[in-house]
């Protein structure tokens, strides 16, 4: 937030002269109005392994983040290419395999690729979209140096909260909009919404109809699937709702079954169709697949996208983008050491303590390391996980990560962030002007994982 | 709308209305144990019984003591009826169908949750026992108002009225199953206290003790009170009560749907039956028969209306 001299950043300047002029003790007393705002509303998630905290709020912190319009409109740029190319990308690898034949990925790790659907070979989705929505994690690591941490082409989650954070900041702080000009998130549901009907597959003749699929109640990120199908005004459903009739999927209602057109999934892939995938699954429809594959449904996203996810193929990523754009990369991939391949593997273990570690499919912030905060004998446990498994593992240098401040009970202290803009993906590529600010809640982490103890911000994008 | 959605509001609003039946069927308990000192084992019994929770129980404590009967209503998980339970499960249903509820009506809902799930996380002292009724009386009360003031009277409504109906119906009929000996004229003393106190008891435990003194001008009187229960169509926890709603109800999803069910049927014959008879009618028929028929007859309504509408 600060400049080197410590003054505060230009698109911070009009926020710190109110901040100036707070009672610290009124702010403290907002943060936990903030909290009862989300716990009545029933904002929350649920933690996996914990019995007894079923339901869990993120903290909320009323700091808002902010990023100017011209850094904005640079970032947004880098971001749309890289969409852009994911979509190419995934085009490729399930149709002709060019940057295979090219040389620029190995076969193996597309076609070994657990994430890599062999049902969706040869087949085209409505639109040749695969990712409708996408999350790119980016950090900040000063003025407009900006890294992609991850993309998140699968299921992207969260957008609840950036919708939520901004309605409670503007239901607390109303005078802070009229002094800063910050542009809107509230129309992401309608964009969604629209973004999705302009892919209904060719054979919906009419006005396309949109359901969001969940897991059920019993899913961590339920209350965002609700509230999506809420915002937008379409039903909420799950498997057991839905059946293959007649060529199409259709949902039970009360006066009987009636066909969907574009199903936004928050389901993952394995679990999509018992017919075609794990055929234990509950929460899928048997024969969905060949209804998408007939062309008389659009899945949102595709099957088979999350294969972009994969933190191997994130290595790549670089090349990715300039083979599909003819373009160098906008956004810098952070530095990647590939543990399935030896030399890599060697500086990997050599230099644990400097690095952070990741799972290939991992995601939620579980089963990494990061080097620098573990202790020896955790390093020393993960290391032996990393020669049982290198195909598992990549690495990467800690950055230095920006960080801004938040409200703690002696007044503010900086912390740790990412960013998580959303995008949406149809004719164009629409991107939200903001997105999820993630905040490490701890002094010096750099963990912001909700399911890791990390908290959420507003997050503002100026017009200029 | 999804028929898992409508399953979902008809049960959350028979689980709000049987929290708050629990929650009167011990506030009528307790005033009885207050009312007379001997014999409130025997009381507890008939609340026990009339919540239909006998067996599970039976199962836990060897015999009937208030504090126990009290704390296996409000707070026992393994009793679906306590009103811990029946507001976690309508919970659990409204979160389900949350995009079909308004705003205030889901947060009165989940208000509702976080109030019980503190207010009844250790047993209750006998001293704070009238607040913890009152805050569940209230919190019930909230989320019917904002239901009441907030949502669209379309199908969604009406589901959630039939569940309230039909729930409410059986929860009048049990207690009149339960204590339908005390209403008989054979074995009722006029005048005598314990009748007098086993009456007032079942008004109390639906909420009527006062407005049977309007209709019926204070006379305690069985047949009066039978009357009141079963037939009387403006008081609204009675049957008949009940049934008229739950006929127009379902009248307004058969108009909207343009098609009927054998529920429309069930529903019209039931309500049919209510009006045409007198008091004395059911009595000469048998009470307690009349009483059984009408809980299995209503128990088919709603699976007929489940099949109907695919619940399922």
């Amino acid at each position: 937030m600060m400049n080197a001299d410590n003054s505060p950043r230009q698109p911070y300047t009009t926020y710190n002269e109110w901040y100036d002029n707070q009672d610290r003790a009124r702010l403290i007393a907002k943060s936990k109005e903030a909290e009862n705002i989300f716990r009545k509303t029933g904002i929350t998630f649920a933690v996996y392994g914990h019995a007894d905290s079923s339901e869990k709020l993120i903290p909320f912190d009323l700091i808002p983040r902010i990023i100017s319009g011209r850094e904005w409109r640079r970032l947004a740029q880098g971001i749309e290419q890289r969409v852009i190319a994911l979509n190419a990308f995934l085009d490729d690898i399930y149709h002709k395999q060019e940057i295979i034949k090219a040389g620029r990925i190995p076969r193996e790790l597309i076609e070994r690729n657990e994430a890599f659907l062999p049902q969706m070979i040869g087949f085209r989705p409505p639109g040749g979209v695969y990712t409708h929505i996408v999350g790119t994690d980016i950090v900040r690591t000063g003025e407009d140096q900006f890294y992609v941490l991850e993309d998140n082409a699968r299921t992207p989650s969260g957008v609840s909260y950036m919708l939520e954070n901004r309605e409670t900041m503007m239901q607390m702080f109303p005078e802070l909009f009229h002094q800063n000009r910050v542009r809107p998130v509230e129309n992401y549901p309608y964009l969604l919404r629209h973004s999705l009907a302009s892919l209904a597959p060719p054979g919906c003749t009419g006005k396309p109809r949109v359901a969001v699929l969940t897991p059920g109640i019993y899913n961590s990120a339920y209350y965002e699937h609700a509230f999506l199908a809420d915002m937008m005004g379409v039903e909420l459903v799950e498997g057991s709702d839905l059946r293959v009739i007649d060529g199409k999927v259709k949902m039970r209602t009360t006066r009987g079954y009636e066909a969907i057109d574009v199903l936004y999934r928050r389901v993952d892939d394995d679990y999509l169709d018992p017919l075609t995938f794990k055929p234990e699954s509950a929460l899928g429809i048997p024969g969905i697949m060949d209804v998408y594959r007939a062309g008389n449904i659009t899945i949102a996203n595709a099957p088979g996208t999350g294969i972009c996810d994969d933190k191997a193929i994130y290595s790549y990523m670089p090349e990715i983008v300039e083979f599909y754009t003819g373009r160098k990369a906008l956004l810098e991939n952070v530095p990647t050491w590939r543990c399935s391949e030896t030399d890599s593997l060697q500086y990997v273990l050599d230099n644990l303590a400097d690095l952070v570690v990741k799972e290939v499919h991992g995601s939620g912030g579980y089963g990494m390391l990061v080097g620098p905060t573990a202790s020896k004998r955790e390093r020393a446990t993960f290391a032996e996980k990393l020669k049982a498994r290198p195909n598992n593992y990549i690495a990467q240098p800690t950055l230095s990560l920006s960080t801004v401040p938040i409200l703690v009970n002696k007044g503010i202290a900086p912390r740790h962030v990412d960013l998580r803009p959303y995008v949406l993906v149809s004719d164009k590529v629409q991107i939200i002007p903001g997105g999820l600010t993630r905040v490490a809640l701890k002094a010096g982490s750099l963990v912001v994982n909700s399911s890791q103890g990390g908290g959420t911000k507003d997050t503002w994008v100026l017009e200029d | 709308m999804l028929g898992r959605t409508a399953n979902g509001l008809y049960w959350m609003f028979r689980y709000i209305e049987r929290a708050e039946n629990s929650a009167r069927l011990v506030d009528a308990g307790l005033r009885m144990s207050l009312t007379r000192s001997e014999a409130t084992e025997d009381d507890w019994n008939g609340v026990l019984q009339s919540s239909g929770i006998r067996d599970i129980y039976d199962e836990r404590y060897e015999k009937t003591s208030s504090a126990d009967a009290i704390d296996f209503l409000l707070r026992e998980k393994a009793n679906p009826s306590s009103v811990l339970s029946c507001i976690e499960t309508g919970r659990s249903n409204a979160r389900m169908v949350r995009t079909a509820l308004t705003r205030e009506t889901w947060e009165a809902v989940n208000e509702c949750y976080l109030d019980m799930k503190a207010l009844l996380a250790r047993r209750v002292k006998p001293t704070e026992l009238p607040e913890v009724i009152d805050t569940i009386k209230r919190r019930t009360g909230l989320i019917r108002g904002a239901f009441h003031g907030t949502m669209l009277r379309n199908e969604i409504f009406n589901f959630s009225r039939i569940g309230t109906f039909i729930e409410r119906a059986d929860n009048t009929a049990r207690i009149l199953d339960v204590k339908y000996y005390v209403l008989l004229p054979a074995v009722s003393q006029v005048g005598s206290s314990i009748d007098n106190v086993q009456w007032e008891s079942i008004l109390r435990s639906v909420s009527a003790h006062r407005s049977y003194g309007w209709v019926y001008e204070a006379e305690y009187k069985s047949s009066n009170i039978a009357d009141f229960l079963i037939l009387n169509g403006r008081m609204p926890r009675s049957l008949a009560y009940c049934y008229d709603k739950i006929v127009s109800n379902l009248g307004y999803l058969a108009r909207e749907y343009g098609e009927r069910h054998n529920a429309h049927e069930t529903a019209e014959k039931t309500l049919a039956s209510l009006r045409n008879h007198s008091i004395k009618d059911v009595m000469d028929q048998g009470l307690h028969e009349y009483i059984e028929n009408f809980i299995s007859d209503n128990n088919r309504l709603g699976q007929e209306i489940s099949d109907g509408y695919r619940f399922y």
